[in-house]
């Protein structure tokens, strides 16, 4: 099931590594991992993006909690409140020739993705969405154009509504 | 206000936490708070012979007082050596503080000299670790790391102090600590239990037909084991124990039914497998506790206490979780009975009590004696007979430990001392004169075996220098026992690489260094030579039991099966 786990800890050298190390070293999965400052510059937030079982995430919010430097850890789950999510997706494509440029012009206008950066044979399109949205804008364009390379930032989220993960 | 350099402050800071023994060995990087230890007129330094022997002392001081343990080791091989006291501590919940030197912060990452990445080895092992930054640090972290080995579930706590944090030319003022004590926004261990969730439980074991109180090492570390006596008391409930909980419950009490799981009697056992309510206090399932899982307590509502939350519904699933200390939470328990006016059944109790006695009548311990060879049940027997059991028992890892657990009969808490989680052999030697600095008014009885005390010898050296009296006994099987006894069972008797043929002569070692050796051969002679090494009140003693190596650690579940299958010796 995924599954998407908010940290909020100390901004401590070392707090990020004991976080993915305790992934590891328990056998957790990590599709993706984010983390930065919080509203708070001595809080991080970490998100990570998981596949587990009910039971898998209870044992991984536990875990989280053991770590003397987590302050607060709570899944992101689409409970009736719900959950707004995020990635960011830089694709380089390349774009030689009239035709290959309106198209992908087009298919960004459909998607409503941005062209950033462009050169005579490139491309650089920007996309930020949730991670099946990009997943599908990604398929549209390495269907039709020779993608050079992907760069996709990890997932984001936060509770819609007065529902907050803060200290 | 003090001017205090690092190092000052490192040895200031430890005596107001009111530190007595710092176990230690020095090294290039802790130079100058071994300099500063110099002026101490508060702490005592046990310099072992080997880094883990420091760190296992340190840990067989904290399990002997239930204090913290400190031990003190350089950079690099220091640290490293340590590595696996820290993690035989981490396993078995044991507060501990390891102070490791590190090279100068300039230095660091650099691949100096003795430079190892301390906090990142020792991570996975470690309540918590700190990497000093600036010596004002120092003072801080290590009030942190007390507050943190010594409180909520007890662990190891590494503090890594680079050299030039401890520099003796530069002062700071010295940080006075917090009167209100350490307070960490990100660390609140839950102490009280959730009261609806125990007047739950309360009803549900005065319901219960055939209930059965099972006790953990969380007990001993929260020294519940009069209240939980008291609940034992009053509900008339079969009490059994994990390997760390023994003497939670007193051992010759009739209601204790001895240890369970893989080496733990069939009235243990069976009693669990048949239980229809697990009240479970300061445990956490480990495999060698439940056998298959699926196959665990099938008739049993489980109601399982711990004051760390992810011990709980981790292997089994608890129908009733509780976090909290196991001493508050069976307080809240006795009140909740109290409120309730909860009795018991003695009906059904009667019943339970009879299935328990037919089980108890099987005599599982019994072995069979041979007058030209001493079987090593009987010098565990021999030992407890001659010190009626007032003595702290330590012991390595293998049969020799099984057979202690299960023949010794423990009465009180914190008089047994032995690596649980981890099994490290070698831990018993240095954990006994740990012991020993900690638990001056009992004999200290170390069981180990001809293998275990080879991996850390050493010792008797410290031994030798402390005057330190330990009544050290080797059940001297020629053999890596329990490993053969999983050739001689599993492995269609293929006895590869155990054959111990080349000990050492022990009695001359243990003179060599100073102490003194017995050896015995026949079982004639075995008390004699127990109480010729006790009555050597002042002396180390080695006695060397040629025990038989083909003795098996019985009763033994079946790798698999629920808790009630199991190998008996009679088979």
């Amino acid at each position: 099931m995924r599954q998407i786990i908010s940290i909020l800890l100390e901004n401590e050298t070392g707090a990020l590594s004991r976080v993915v190390g305790l992934f590891s070293q328990r056998g957790y999965n990590i599709e993706n991992i984010t983390a930065a400052p919080s509203e708070d510059p001595s809080i991080s937030r970490i998100t990570i993006l998981t596949q587990s079982d009910k039971m898998e995430l209870g044992q991984i919010t536990k875990q989280l909690y053991k770590l003397v430097n987590v302050i607060k850890v709570s899944a992101l789950e689409d409970d009736s409140t719900g959950v707004v999510e995020r990635e960011i997706l830089f694709v380089k494509v390349q774009a030689i020739g009239h035709t290959a440029r309106d198209e992908i012009k087009n298919l960004c206008d459909i998607f409503k993705a941005e062209i950033v950066d462009v050169t005579p044979e490139l491309y650089i399109l920007q996309y930020v969405n949730s991670s099946p949205e990009i997943d599908r804008f990604l398929k549209a364009i390495s269907e039709q154009f020779d993608v050079i390379e992907t760069v996709r930032s990890g997932v984001c989220g936060i509770f819609r509504g007065d529902h907050s993960l803060h200290v | 206000m003090a001017m205090m350099s690092g190092a000052q402050m490192l040895v200031h800071t430890l005596e107001d936490l009111g530190v007595e023994y710092l176990f230690g060995y020095p090294g290039g990087a802790v130079l100058d708070i071994y300099d500063a230890l110099h002026d101490s007129k508060k702490i005592r330094h046990v310099l072992g012979r080997h880094e883990q022997g420091v760190a296992h002392a340190a840990d067989g001081y904290a399990r002997v007082t239930g204090k913290v343990g400190v031990c003190l080791v350089t950079s690099g091989p220091g640290a490293t050596n340590t590595v696996t006291a820290i993690a035989t501590a981490y396993m078995d919940s044991v507060p501990l503080v390891v102070i490791t030197g590190q090279v100068g912060t300039p230095l660091i990452g650099s691949d100096a000299f003795q430079e190892v990445d301390t906090i990142g080895i020792t991570r996975p092992i470690v309540k918590h670790s700190y990497l000093c930054q600036k010596a004002t640090d120092i003072p801080k972290y290590l009030r942190q790391a007390f507050y943190l080995a010594s409180t909520g579930r007890p662990g190891p706590v590494v503090v890594d102090v680079p050299k030039d944090c401890v520099r003796p030319s530069v002062k700071f003022e010295y940080p006075e600590p917090d009167p209100q004590g350490v307070r960490m926004r990100s660390y609140n261990p839950t102490l009280q239990g959730h009261r609806g969730q125990i007047r739950r439980a309360a009803k549900m074991l005065a319901e219960a037909k055939r209930p059965v109180l099972m006790l953990g090492g969380g007990v001993i570390a929260s020294g519940a084991s009069d209240k939980l006596q008291e609940i034992a008391k009053l509900f008339r409930l079969p009490v059994t124990s994990t390997l760390m909980g023994l003497g939670a419950y007193p051992g010759s009490d009739p209601q204790f039914l001895g240890m369970l799981g893989m080496h733990g009697t069939y009235e243990a056992n069976l009693a669990m497998d048949k239980a229809d309510l697990v009240l479970a206090f300061g445990v956490r399932f480990d495999d060698r506790v439940t056998n298959n899982l699926q196959k665990f307590c099938p008739a049993a509502k489980i109601v399982h206490t711990d004051i760390d939350p992810a011990s709980i519904s981790k292997t089994v699933n608890a129908d009733i979780p509780i976090v909290g200390d196991a001493g508050i939470v069976a307080g809240q328990f006795l009140e909740a009975f109290d409120e309730l006016k909860l009795k018991r059944d003695d009906q059904a109790l009667d019943e339970w009590w009879g299935h328990i006695a037919k089980w108890k009548a099987t005599n599982c311990l019994a072995y069979d004696h041979d007058p030209k060879l001493i079987k090593p049940q009987e010098v565990i027997e021999a030992v407890y007979k001659a010190t009626k059991g007032d003595a702290v028992v330590v012991t390595d890892v293998g049969q020799h430990q099984m057979f202690a657990a299960q023949y010794w009969k423990f009465d009180q808490p914190r008089l047994f001392l032995s690596s649980g989680g981890l099994g490290t052999m070698g831990y018993g030697f240095p954990a006994a004169l740990g012991a020993w600095v900690g638990e001056r008014q009992k004999p200290i009885v170390l069981f180990t075996g001809d293998g275990s005390f080879q991996m850390n010898i050493q010792e008797l050296s410290t031994c030798k220098q402390f005057h330190i009296p330990l009544k050290i006994f080797i059940l001297d099987n020629h053999t890596l026992g329990m490993v053969r006894q999983w050739q001689m069972m599993f492995y269609r008797g293929r006895i590869s690489w155990t054959d111990l043929n080349d000990n050492p002569d022990f009695v001359a070692v243990a003179k060599a260094y100073g102490h003194e050796g017995i050896y015995v051969e026949k079982p004639s002679e075995l008390e004699g030579a127990v109480a010729k090494a006790l009555s050597l009140k002042d002396k180390l003693v080695i006695c060397d039991v040629r025990c038989d190596t083909d003795a098996k650690v019985l009763p033994m579940q079946q790798g698999g099966g629920s808790m009630s299958d199991m190998f008996m010796a009679e088979d």
